[in-house]
């Protein structure tokens, strides 16, 4: 097959034409309109750089960004430490090894808006009936403050996310060579010794794999914010991605709106070009 | 020593599952609770396994219409985005040149953007199109799914020696048949991976189809979500069988492809 055959075109043409109407377009489009006035309807009067200016005096996305920031951040460390606990659990010889995968994994699949109620019910409903049993000030009016909503959201990802970095280091801890292992065993090396010098070092590409992807997801995450807090207590748990779709479509500011669209498609790219870098490098090392 | 050592981890790893497993059972057992039972008690089981509140929740989510529309939506997608990824990544894996290389590039750059960023211009401009429904929704799938896809395919026809298509052309095969016929088929665990990949983000999708579908009797299971949460008391009893009758096809998805799952996710990732 050559570029200039009809085949060619036709076998590209579907993918070509959806991914060009649904990605490639608005993102010019949206880019255009993130120096005009547009409102949806007219595009409006070129303003220059005049809605990115706005931005950095704009508190509640400003707000918004180190919410994410924070909340990403520690999501990151809690969901790969638990993530690489739970592979290291069921990838070690015991029986129920293919069950407690199954368990671990089980939350993935479920969207994150329908997992979000479910934890919306246990943190206000059940953590107060507990509270109240056994006592507990500091279980009672979860969600009700920044703080717990903050907690909340780590709780939730961290326990949806756990079993699918969970599968990630399994790719890896399972690829690994148990001659090396065994050989170390008997030379009289321990069991930290083992993953501290042998075991660590070769699942080294994981947790760059693991953390970016838990960094791409958290930062971006939407559906669990909306069902678990849905941005309050007064929009101080709102994430950039909620703090976006309220600006186009609560206040109707579509051109600001796209402005922030853009800084978030900048940090996002950044995040992943960053990814590449040090994969490639690693490669090279290699 | 070891075997005390393998004990100890595997009483660990239950104990974690048995609380990974606890949100799921908090939801069970309330959902079949009344209202007044449930802000009496929310951890032990229920007095007695009442379905009242299944009933209603099944008639208030018109759960066989918004069942049918999620399958609807998922499975001519999931279809779809197979089919043209693998096309196109067929022919950009054997026609190499600077073309190719430039759309490969597209597609895979493409896979940067969040949704977010183009959100807004697309709804727009699908609304002046009129095309706000279903079909514009599937269609708009198979525009964010296919970079993933088509990255999937391409490395795994990288893997399909040419002088399979060579053959096959000789005895009188077109393009079209020898990539139906010879190379579709080879793909088939790569089909396998992206059809997961796409049928788990699809099916629990809701920002998209929440500014796309508009009319009632097309919302999907997430749309329908909301209706037991748009309003300031909130009836736990009736939200807790709403969501426990939403996660039932997952569970039944879970149990018959739980390998086939874990392996596409594992790998969609790993790649």
């Amino acid at each position: 097959m050559r570029t200039r055959d009809l085949s060619y075109w036709l076998f590209l043409a579907p993918v070509l034409l959806a991914l060009g109407l649904v990605v490639v377009v608005p993102m010019v489009l949206g880019l255009f309109y993130s120096f005009t006035a547009w409102n949806g309807i007219q595009t409006g009067e070129f303003v220059g750089f005049q809605n990115y200016i706005n931005l950095f005096t704009d508190e509640r996305f400003l707000d918004s960004l180190w919410f994410t920031t924070k909340f990403s951040v520690v999501s990151v460390i809690l969901i790969n430490f638990i993530g690489l606990s739970l592979a290291l659990i069921v990838t070690s010889k015991i029986k129920t090894s293919s069950l407690l995968r199954t368990t671990f994994f089980m939350p993935n699949l479920i969207g994150g808006l329908i997992l979000g109620f479910i934890w919306q019910f246990i943190f206000l409903k059940v953590f107060a009936s507990v509270g109240e049993a056994v006592g507990m000030e500091s279980l009672q009016a979860w969600l009700s403050t920044t703080e717990t909503g903050f907690w909340g959201l780590v709780i939730l990802m961290s326990w949806q996310m756990a079993g699918y970095i969970m599968v990630i280091y399994i790719a890896y801890l399972e690829g690994l060579p148990n001659e090396l292992i065994e050989a170390a065993e008997i030379d009289g090396a321990s069991t930290i010794q083992r993953f501290r010098y042998i075991i660590f070092p070769l699942v080294a590409p994981a947790f760059t794999v693991s953390m970016f992807l838990t960094l791409s997801n958290t930062f971006k995450l939407y559906d669990q914010n909306l069902s678990l807090t849905a941005g309050g207590p007064y929009n101080s748990t709102e994430m950039v991605a909620m703090e976006i779709f309220k600006t186009a479509f609560v206040q109707n500011a579509f051109a600001y709106a796209q402005a922030k669209a853009i800084i978030f498609f900048l940090i996002v790219a950044i995040i992943a070009l960053v990814q590449v870098y040090i994969n490639k490098r690693r490669e090279v090392e290699m | 020593m070891r075997n005390r050592w393998n004990i100890k981890v595997e009483v660990l790893g239950v104990a974690l599952a048995i609380l990974w497993l606890l949100p799921f059972y908090l939801m069970f057992v309330n959902s079949f609770k009344s209202k007044k039972e449930i802000f009496l008690d929310t951890t032990s089981p229920p007095e007695a396994w009442s379905f009242d509140n299944y009933i209603v929740a099944f008639q208030e989510l018109d759960f066989l219409r918004t069942l049918f529309n999620s399958l609807l939506i998922t499975v001519v997608s999931v279809l779809l985005i197979v089919l043209f990824s693998a096309m196109a990544a067929y022919a950009l894996s054997r026609a190499k040149s600077k073309i190719s290389t430039f759309l490969f590039f597209l597609f895979v750059s493409a896979m940067l953007i969040p949704f977010q960023s183009v959100m807004i211009p697309l709804v727009t401009v699908f609304g002046q199109f009129d095309m706000l429904n279903r079909g514009g929704l599937i269609f708009m799938y198979i525009g964010f799914g296919a970079s993933l896809s088509i990255f999937l395919y391409h490395g795994a026809l990288n893997n399909v020696p040419k002088s399979l298509d060579e053959a096959a052309k000789i005895d009188g095969a077109n393009r079209w048949q020898v990539f139906w016929h010879i190379i579709f088929p080879i793909l088939k665990p790569i089909t396998v991976t992206v059809a997961i990949l796409n049928i788990i983000w699809i099916w629990n999708d809701y920002l998209l189809p929440s500014l796309v579908i508009n009319t009632t009797g097309s919302e999907t299971i997430p749309l329908k979500m909301f209706f037991f949460f748009g309003e300031y008391t909130k009836q736990w009893h009736l939200a807790l069988a709403g969501l426990t009758l939403a996660i039932i096809p997952v569970i039944i998805f879970y149990f018959f492809a739980q390998r086939s799952i874990i392996k596409g996710v594992s790998d969609g990732a790993v790649k």
